[in-house]
């Protein structure tokens, strides 16, 4: 049996609890809440960190608050299977929805938490692996190594970014709250994010994220600030798997229906969730019809350059970007067609 | 081995209308246990002052180890001991000719992965700490990484009993003239596929316990497919005496041919608790199960096959290239099964093998689920689909025009008993409109159609001997109740219940009142275990024989004792009575005591030893069976143009029972059968990184081995072909593992009538259907598979005439050999 | 719960905690960064949860713990001490079967039964949350255990054989009345948390798996 290792177990009953407790145990500590990717992780001795500090019992991270007129907040500790299940969530933010319900498998949504998915691992084919199949390969540079095995003439890391959330809420335009014992700030979710397979966070380590805030719905009464977002992702299994490529996208609608804004992210083929600018520009001002959809297909299809670091051959995977980019944008253009199709299954 | 077969007569059976269990859907006898949690696996089990042993394994996939120091290990806090290969220099494997693994390895490791110390400590995590503190120090060696790495560099040899060196078996075998037979065809196809290598995966990984008593005797329980031939593995490297060591199989949580060999880790638990005197248990992670392995060969294949215009075959030309990983495990039998069931579905007048396995620096490969034979039925199935659309026929009509017919022997020899496929083809074509929809769904949706045959038992063993291949002891006592001794173990097929079934119907009484003793060397008969789709027609017939002669001994008492003619005993609904005046009659428990009266305690046996085959070259001991099942299906698939990913929504299948035992559990079979071949069709692989990257596996995990979740189940409609075969008990035929065999090709076929391309290989992956479209576009041909087979010189075939050819089923140029005992899946 | 809970297992060989599993409270001392599968299996004795990976990629050492289905494998033990934890050994009432044990087993749903256990917690979960599933939201809901002998169908068609006998009406109820005594137990949890650190500054090893050494003595 593949078993943890030793490590002094912290469990805080609130936020200001949590927030002392990482203060207190020095840099070798981390916050757990599902434990679906912390545990995996120190089970392989990826991460063995000396403290543990869980979550589950900070009742201030559980709480899902606000209206979608005026945005929403969504606790950190929520449940992926709750946030796909809340009613006004899936009625207003279906992407947001959707793409907590499409991670991994029911049991261990029932675990994991947004906040968990937000800050996610990067993930590499040769970093999640147990300990000794990575002594085999002499380690790699994320973890005891010296190279990366993806590119090994590169001095960084190519682990990539993973979380089916984490597109959908730079795509949306989402931001998050990190507080430590030097107080709490509010940034950007895309500001969280470096394209780095090691230092892939911009957050301190003893920065906790605590709430999940998204922006004003795109449904709500007004015309003005009209949107929809959806989220497509391929993988090889419609169970279990990581997305070998995430498409989420938002476009946000003048009065005449043409694209006042958009914004393309794209998941599985960076280190961070790469915003593809070019792919929104190719919409920008027009309607979204076959051949603006393709334009902007094709505007996302020449930078994402996938690594060997998942599933599936780097070509097909490249190719699988356009197809998956102009499904989410025909979604959007007509929001009948349901996101459930997504994935490979 | 006696000529003559040992099944019993269909006449002494209970006809079809009588039977009150035989041919019932009914729970098995373990069912309860499996659904409350009580039944116990291996690494269930806990003994007290059980100590807790781990591997350390090879992180290099070839090299010589030139100092081991466990110093550390053995000062590491909870550690009782550390062994290494010098304890064990005894080799052992499945086979007797290829005897080449040792329990831990002395001088060389072959892949990463390969066990080379072990510990047992008090706990799990300081054995597996002191692993860590192991040192070892190796010269590395430049690892094979594939078939033709293997062809092209002969040395040095990984295991120098090789054939030819790195090869490490070659066969060429012709039956009749196939050179001269091709210039007869009218059309002549050469194809070449490939078949990617996959595993078995269980669910329960594999987990040994092993128990020293100081009275010089060792119990080990373990989940083994195999406990008699664990057994003698164990005696040989432990060099103790057979009747001190027992094997007891535990339960199996899947077996598919993973859990058939025996494997280091048992070994090594046996001499770590004679070493230290306490009970040592060890569970493999599920990455050790990947290192196990033992699973389907990767295959390279040629086929070159001349038809006429009509479609039947006139002459077959095959040639298979396995990569065999770096052990020999079953894979000499493996290599021949590559090239011996091509003959028994369709007629092959004239027929070439030949076929090589080459050592490689990688896990062994072994038998999975159809043992050798899936790759070469994929090859054959889709080379038959472009051959009918040369000819422009329907490839269903065109298969029923040439079966091989019922009670004939093929040219290589095999005799054939029963031959159901006919009907199923017919049942599949008619149950999915196939005349509807073949070349007719629009573009992006299409069917495929694709027949298979397998093995009911192999026909000998797999170590030369002339006893039983299964035996079964009966003990009736005065409650009426019956327990039934059998070495069979179930590993999730129900063996258990059939043994009970058999019994039941024989001696007229319920299952439930009947108990099942199987898989232990100490208790049980032998039988030579769960594989090769053996254990319903091999222990079902020895269980019969037991029961009849059970049933004797009661009749005798009965008769003497109530005055009832013996000819008008019967048995049935738990009594014993007058067929003529059924109110007059005892029940089962008063006669087992008339019995017992009579003859003192009641105890029969049973055996089955199959019937001597008439091939007599060498290598006519793989293909052999009692009867041969039959499969047809066919699977519809949606195919997505943009991606090339292919969903296979439904898929029809017939199977050629004989007779199902429990038409439940034979259901059961075939929808796992489907589903584990659907996963090979479409996503599971077995593969490795390059040597930079020291050959380690892809992927050894549940998550990156693409095991098919709920949602890519198909819908599955099943039809059961009863025509009882006169060797099957009741007329039983195997279900566990033929219908596998054509659900790949099946989708293969059917992505072709969607899309009009051919994906010549296993899986058939997104990229692979998506190139082959890409390509079909630029006007190309629209196939993605591999080009060519290794220029492999092959020796001269061993020339056998047919027995149309008037043929004695021995080669020509007769020398003497050694009989191959390698009948095995 | 009135207080955070520290326990250093780098140095503390065993805690002391009270599990309240298929209703039954149980009071144990084990290692503290054991896992709740090991917990059940190695110091509870309950060794029906089995475990296939330990990663959480297959969904055999599925539990309920408040009735949902959660990975025993990714659980560690110490932070569902004052949980309802069901395990398959709770599924029976006395000598009768749960109904869906009853249709996996009439079924032929449980082949080898070693990821049995898991998909009868996670499809009694279902039952209990939505009594009248259809064939897809069974699919879905299953979608995280994993089964390689019976290719799923026989199991879907013993979960509808479970719905159609009214087993998830039936268990919704007797679900809220373990929910209930797990509120109970709830209260209790303070004293659960003072046996922890009791534990933690007393250490006695009396597990079953004879775990003895202390872990301390490497830290």
């Amino acid at each position: 049996m593949l078993r943890l290792p030793r490590f002094t177990y912290l469990e805080p009953l609130s936020l200001d609890d949590a927030i002392r407790m990482r203060a207190e145990s020095g840099d070798d500590a981390s916050f757990v809440a599902g434990g679906t990717d912390l545990y995996p992780n120190m089970k392989r001795r990826q991460q063995t960190p000396r403290t543990v500090i869980a979550l589950q019992r900070v009742r201030e991270l559980q709480a899902i608050t606000g209206t979608p007129r005026d945005g929403m907040t969504i606790g950190a500790g929520v449940t992926l299977t709750a946030l796909g299940a809340h009613p006004v969530i899936a009625e207003h933010y279906p992407a947001v929805a959707h793409a907590a319900a499409v991670v991994s498998t029911p049991l261990l949504r029932n675990m994991g938490t947004i906040g968990g998915n937000l800050l996610l691992d990067t993930r590499c084919n040769y970093y999640d692996q147990t300990y000794e199949w990575r002594k085999a390969i002499h380690f790699c540079m994320k973890k005891d190594g010296e190279i990366c095995w993806v590119a090994p003439s590169s001095p960084r890391c190519w682990a990539v970014q993973s979380s089916d959330g984490v597109p959908v809420a730079v795509a949306i335009g989402a931001e998050v709250t990190l507080a430590s014992a030097r107080g709490e700030r509010r940034i950007p979710a895309a500001e969280l994010y470096n394209n780095d397979g090691m230092r892939y966070l911009t957050k301190a380590p003893d920065e906790l994220l605590v709430a999940y805030h998204l922006p004003p719905a795109g449904d709500a009464t007004r015309t003005e600030g009209r949107w929809r977002a959806t989220y497509h992702k391929l993988r090889r299994r419609g169970s279990f798997d990581f997305p070998v490529l995430g498409v989420a996208a938002r476009v946000d609608f003048n009065d005449d229906d043409t694209v006042r804004t958009a914004r393309i992210v794209l998941g599985g083929v960076a280190s961070y969730p790469m915003e593809i600018p070019e792919a929104a520009r190719a919409i920008a001002g027009q309607r979204l019809d076959a051949a603006t959809i393709a334009a902007a297909a094709d505007a996302a299809y020449r930078p994402a350059k996938p690594m060997d670091n998942t599933d599936f051959t780097l070509s097909w995977r490249k190719d699988m970007v356009r197809v998956y980019v102009q499904r989410a944008l025909a979604e959007i253009a007509d929001p009948g067609r349901l996101a459930r199709a997504s994935g490979a299954a | 081995m006696k000529s003559e077969s040992q099944a019993v007569p269909a006449s002494r059976i209970p006809p079809p209308a009588s039977r009150a269990v035989v041919g019932t859907p009914r729970r098995k006898v373990d069912a309860t246990a499996k659904v409350t949690g009580e039944l116990r696996f291996a690494d269930d089990l806990v003994l007290p002052r059980m100590l807790h042993c781990k591997l350390l394994r090879s992180r290099l996939p070839y090299g010589k180890i030139l100092r081991i120091d466990t110093s550390k290990a053995e000062a590491h806090p909870g550690v009782v001991a550390v062994m290494t290969g010098e304890a064990l220099p005894i080799p052992f494997g499945i086979l007797p000719v290829s005897q080449d693994e040792h329990a831990l390895a002395r001088d060389v490791v072959r892949f990463v992965g390969d066990p080379v110390a072990a510990v047992a400590a008090l706990d799990e995590d300081a054995a597996a700490e002191a692993c860590d503190l192991i040192e070892i120090e190796y010269e590395p060696l430049a690892a094979i990484t594939s078939i033709e790495d293997g062809i092209a560099h002969p040395s040095p040899q990984l295991h120098d009993y090789a054939d030819d060196g790195n090869v490490h078996k070659q066969i060429a075998l012709e039956f009749g003239n196939v050179d001269e037979a091709m210039n007869d065809a009218d059309l002549v196809r050469e194809d070449v596929f490939f078949y990617e290598g996959n595993t078995h995966l269980p669910m329960e990984q594999h987990a040994a316990m092993a128990h020293w008593s100081p009275d010089g005797k060792i119990t080990l329980w373990s989940s083994t497919q195999t406990p008699h031939y664990l057994h003698r593995a164990l005696a040989k490297v432990l060099e103790m005496n057979p009747a001190h060591v027992r094997v007891v199989a535990m339960p199996n949580g899947g077996g598919f041919g993973g859990k058939s060999d025996p494997f280091s880790h048992e070994i090594v638990v046996a001499a770590l608790a004679r070493a230290t005197g306490r009970p040592v248990k060890i569970c493999l992670t599920r990455e050790e199960v990947f290192y196990c392995h033992r699973g389907r060969h990767p295959v390279l294949m040629w086929v070159k096959t001349g038809v006429k215009r009509d479609g039947s075959i006139v002459a077959m030309d095959f040639k298979s290239f396995l990569d065999g990983g770096a052990y020999g495990s079953y894979g000499v039998a493996s290599t021949y099964y590559t090239g011996a069931l091509q003959t028994v579905t369709y007629q092959v007048p004239t027929y070439r093998f030949r076929g090589a396995r080459v050592f490689t620096n990688k896990p062994p490969c072994g038998p999975k689920r159809g043992h050798g034979t899936p790759q070469p039925r994929f090859a054959l199935e889709v080379q038959l689909d472009k051959i009918a659309d040369e000819l422009g026929l329907d490839p269903a009509e065109m298969r029923l025009r040439t079966l091989q017919p019922a009670n004939s022997v093929t040219a290589n020899w095999l005799r054939i008993g029963s031959m159901g496929l006919g009907p199923c083809i017919e049942a599949v074509v008619k149950a999915s409109d196939w005349k509807n929809k073949f070349r007719t769904l629009p573009f992006g949706r299409g069917v495929g159609i694709a027949c298979s045959s397998y093995i009911s038992g192999a026909g000998l063993p797999i170590y030369w001997n002339s006893m039983p291949h299964s035996g079964v002891q009966l003990r009736l006592d005065r409650s009426g109740g019956v327990a039934v001794f059998c070495g069979s173990i179930d590993i999730g097929q129900g063996s258990d219940s059939v043994l009970a079934y058999c019994v039941a119907e024989v001696l007229g009484i319920d299952p439930l009142d009947i108990r099942i003793v199987s898989g232990d060397t100490d208790i049980t008969p032998v039988d030579l275990g769960s594989y090769s789709s053996r254990v319903t027609m091999m222990t079902g017939n020895a269980a019969i024989q037991a029961a009849e002669r059970a049933r004797t001994l009661l009749t005798d008492a009965v008769s003497e004792k109530t005055g009832i003619p013996r000819e008008r005993v019967a048995f049935g609904g738990r009594r014993v009575f007058d067929v003529e005046d059924p109110d007059r009659g005892v029940s089962f428990a008063e006669a087992s005591q008339m019995a017992e009266a009579k003859y003192g305690t009641i105890g029969t046996t049973g055996s089955y030893t199959p019937a001597r085959s008439p091939g007599r070259y060498k290598g006519a001991g793989v293909g052999p069976s009692p009867a041969y099942s039959y499969s047809c299906a066919v699977a519809e698939v949606d195919v997505d143009r943009e991606s090339g990913i292919v969903h296979v929504p439904k898929v029809w299948i017939a199977h050629d029972i004989g007779q199902a035992i429990n038409p439940m559990l034979a259901i059961g079979q075939v929808e796992g059968s489907v589903y584990m071949g659907l996963g090979e069709a479409l996503m599971e692989e077995m593969t490795y990184r390059d040597a930079q990257r020291n050959m380690v596996h892809h992927h050894p995990s549940m998550l990156e081995y693409k095991s098919p979740t709920t949602f890519e189940m198909c819908d599955v409609e099943t039809f059961l072909i009863e025509e009882p075969d006169p060797e099957g008990p009741f007329g039983a035929k195997e279900v566990g593992q033929g219908p596998l065999l054509p659900i790949p090709p099946a989708v293969a076929n059917a992505v072709y009538d969607a899309v009009g391309v051919r994906v010549d290989e296993v899986p058939c992956s997104p990229h692979k259907v998506l190139k082959a479209l890409k390509d079909k576009m630029k006007g190309k041909d629209g196939r993605y598979g591999p080009s060519h087979v290794p220029a492999y010189a092959f020796p001269e075939p061993a020339r056998i005439l047919t027995p149309a050819q008037g043929g004695n089923g021995r080669e020509l140029d007769e020398r003497p050999h050694s009989e191959v005992g390698g009948g095995v899946h | 719960m009135s207080h955070p809970v520290s326990i250093d297992a780098p140095v503390r060989d065993t805690v002391h905690a009270t599990f309240v599993v298929n209703g039954e409270r149980r009071e144990i001392a084990f290692a503290p960064h054991k896992t709740l599968l090991e917990v059940l299996r190695e110091d509870l004795a309950l060794t029906g949860t089995k475990h296939g990976c330990e990663l959480g990629e297959c969904g055999t050492c599925t539990v309920l713990v408040d009735g949902v289905p959660v990975l025993s494998c990714l659980a560690l033990a110490l932070a569902y001490r004052d949980r309802a934890i069901e395990t398959v050994e709770g599924m029976a009432a006395g000598n009768t079967l749960h109904p869906l044990q009853d249709a996996f087993a009439e079924l032929g749903a449980a082949q080898c039964g070693y990821c049995t256990p898991g998909f009868l917690l996670t499809a009694k979960a279902l039952l209990d949350a939505n009594p009248n599933p259809t064939r897809a939201e069974i699919v879905d809901a299953l979608s995280g255990n994993l089964c390689r002998c019976t290719g799923y169908l026989k199991i879907f068609e013993a979960v509808e054989r479970a719905r159609d006998a009214g087993c998830g009406m039936r268990d919704a109820k007797s679900g809220t009345a373990e929910r209930r005594e797990a509120r109970g137990g709830d209260r209790d949890t303070t004293g659960d948390n003072r046996d922890a650190h009791a534990g933690a500054r007393d250490p006695v090893a009396t597990n079953a798996s004879g775990r003895r050494r202390n872990g301390g003595k490497r830290s």
